[in-house]
């Protein structure tokens, strides 16, 4: 398409009918022949100047008079490169992580961690917003069961031999953040400390937000690498990231770290958690589950 | 009875006063269909972009929270978005701009080109719709299909390889921040643009400004099916 092909007024004729036309209903007044086309030097301009009007026997399929179809061909290429972009993606995205943690690590203005791919964590929650506790009015129970049911305050947790562990945090959505530190009580040593009865085959998690709720198998919460966390890169866990302290449970999909963590009950069959309902797996091993592939983390 | 009649015919002659003023000094931009069409279609972005910008920006995120309330909203919203758009082709009006937006014509390249160069619309070279316009549309249209495709297969992780559902993701997240900046120069465009939203808003656009930015409107051809019969 170019501008040797016949423009849309190549005959007074055709441009007038267009122009009554252009009137959706017929009792309005359109812009008629009194209207843009005979006043203005600039309404004739286009067509005086353009090469419409001076080439009208040129022929394209657009000379015919309907225009070329370009919306379509836009719409139509846009689905095929949605197409591309699916087939892709995948490699695309992870190249262009790396360049974005590159990137970020030197951006302190943090605009690119707002980029797909740039951000580190995002930020989750089923609740309606950001509980907080703090020193005073924190407490963990342990109960359910088992022997010695306790409630936990910071300080008492912080009393008990603390586990620092670095890993890759992975979301089931897909992103992943490198080499992050949480520290905090092994459920091991919580465990140990309550005594679970013979009954006892599960965990489930509460949380102060009311809402959410977690399980693991107790085979799965006895492992070394199952925290209650008390900090994060070496930080106390905000509010924000599920503080002052959520589950940390290394070898799985982020989902299963339950933030704000409130209480621990030990029942006699695993009770699905919150995602859970959803379609989530319940063994929700890195790799393994949900239908994903990623590198494990622990 | 007779207070509806009245008030009735009062407000036929209203009705009548105001339809005679703006045929007066204005022309007929848009049908009521198609301002309800834009309109629920401006409502349902508007939803569906809230709650992405509410599941993809932590700050946003944090103050919302209610994560699947949010993502079932954002669901539904997104899937409703051609609804308006079906609906409104019973419209023969919403028909006739659907193609006049579809077409591009010698001015429409024109007009891009002096867009590249000179990085300001022509509007001489505008028949209705300019030809940002008319891309703007078919950017839309294919941002919602490709964000519809991409956002089932997000929506039923089990229907698809993973493989599948990353490449979705990446095109997802990268195709919402281009149709936010697109959707942010839209709404720039018509803030600076009083007139243009009043024919959207009312249906009527003055004549000088059809005159001076859609000088082209009535030279364009017409569909076929609104050839009207030669006086």
């Amino acid at each position: 398409m170019d501008d040797t092909t016949a423009g849309p007024s190549g005959t007074p004729a055709r441009a007038h009918r267009a122009g009554e036309a252009a009137a959706a209903a017929p009792d309005t007044a359109g812009p008629d022949a009194t209207g843009p086309r005979a006043t203005g030097p600039r309404a004739g301009g286009p067509d005086a100047t353009g090469t419409g009007a001076r080439n009208p026997g040129a022929h394209s399929p657009e000379a015919a008079g309907r225009g070329a179809p370009v919306g379509r061909r836009v719409v139509l290429g846009m689905l095929g490169l949605g197409a591309v972009g699916v087939a892709v993606g995948g490699a695309v995205q992870g190249k262009i992580d790396n360049v974005l943690a590159s990137v970020s690590a030197e951006d302190p203005t943090g605009v690119t961690g707002l980029l797909p791919g740039g951000g580190g964590f995002r930020f989750y929650s089923v609740s309606d917003s950001i509980p907080h506790r703090g020193e005073a009015d924190y407490r963990l129970t342990v109960g359910g069961l088992v022997d010695k049911p306790a409630t936990y305050t910071l300080a008492d947790l912080r009393a008990l031999p603390q586990t620092r562990l670095v890993r890759d945090v992975q979301c089931v959505t897909g992103w992943r953040v490198p080499k992050t530190a949480f520290s905090g009580v092994l459920l091991s040593t919580l465990l140990e400390h309550a005594g679970v009865q013979r009954k006892g085959v599960a965990l489930r998690f509460n949380c102060f937000d009311g809402v959410y709720t977690e399980s693991l198998t107790l085979g799965q919460a006895r492992r070394p690498d199952m925290l209650v966390a008390l900090t994060m890169n070496d930080k106390p866990v905000t509010a924000a990231h599920g503080g002052p302290v959520r589950l940390y449970a290394a070898p799985m999909y982020f989902y299963k770290s339950a933030k704000w963590l409130s209480g621990i009950v030990v029942t006699d069959e695993v009770q699905p958690g919150y995602w859970e309902h959803y379609g989530y797996d319940v063994d929700g091993w890195v790799g393994k589950s949900n239908g994903r592939n990623d590198d494990p983390t622990s | 009875m007779t207070w509806t009649d009245g008030s009735a015919s009062r407000m036929a002659a209203m009705m009548t006063r105001l339809h005679e003023s703006r045929a007066v000094t204005g022309v007929r931009r848009f049908t009521r269909a198609e301002s309800w069409v834009h309109r629920s279609l401006t409502a349902i972005m508007g939803v569906c972009a809230f709650t992405a910008a509410c599941l993809y920006f932590p700050p946003l995120a944090e103050i919302v929270g209610r994560r699947r309330l949010v993502v079932t909203v954002h669901e539904w919203s997104g899937i409703a978005l051609p609804v308006p758009i079906l609906a409104g082709l019973v419209s023969r009006a919403f028909r006739a701009d659907a193609g006049r937006l579809g077409r591009f014509f010698p001015h429409d390249w024109r007009w891009l080109r002096a867009a590249a160069r000179t990085r300001r619309r022509e509007p001489a070279l505008a028949g209705k719709f300019n030809a940002g316009q008319k891309l703007y549309a078919a950017f839309t249209v294919g941002a919602v299909l490709v964000m519809i495709g991409t956002g089932l297969i997000m929506w039923f992780p089990r229907l698809s390889p993973l493989f599948w559902r990353t490449g979705a993701t990446f095109v997802h997240d990268w195709l919402a921040l281009a149709v936010g900046l697109v959707i942010a120069g839209h709404v720039w465009f018509a803030a600076k643009d009083p007139e243009a939203r009043r024919g959207l808003r009312t249906g009527y656009v003055p004549r000088w400004w059809a005159r001076e930015e859609h000088p082209l409107w009535q030279a364009e051809p017409p569909e076929p099916e609104k050839e009207p019969s030669e006086p």
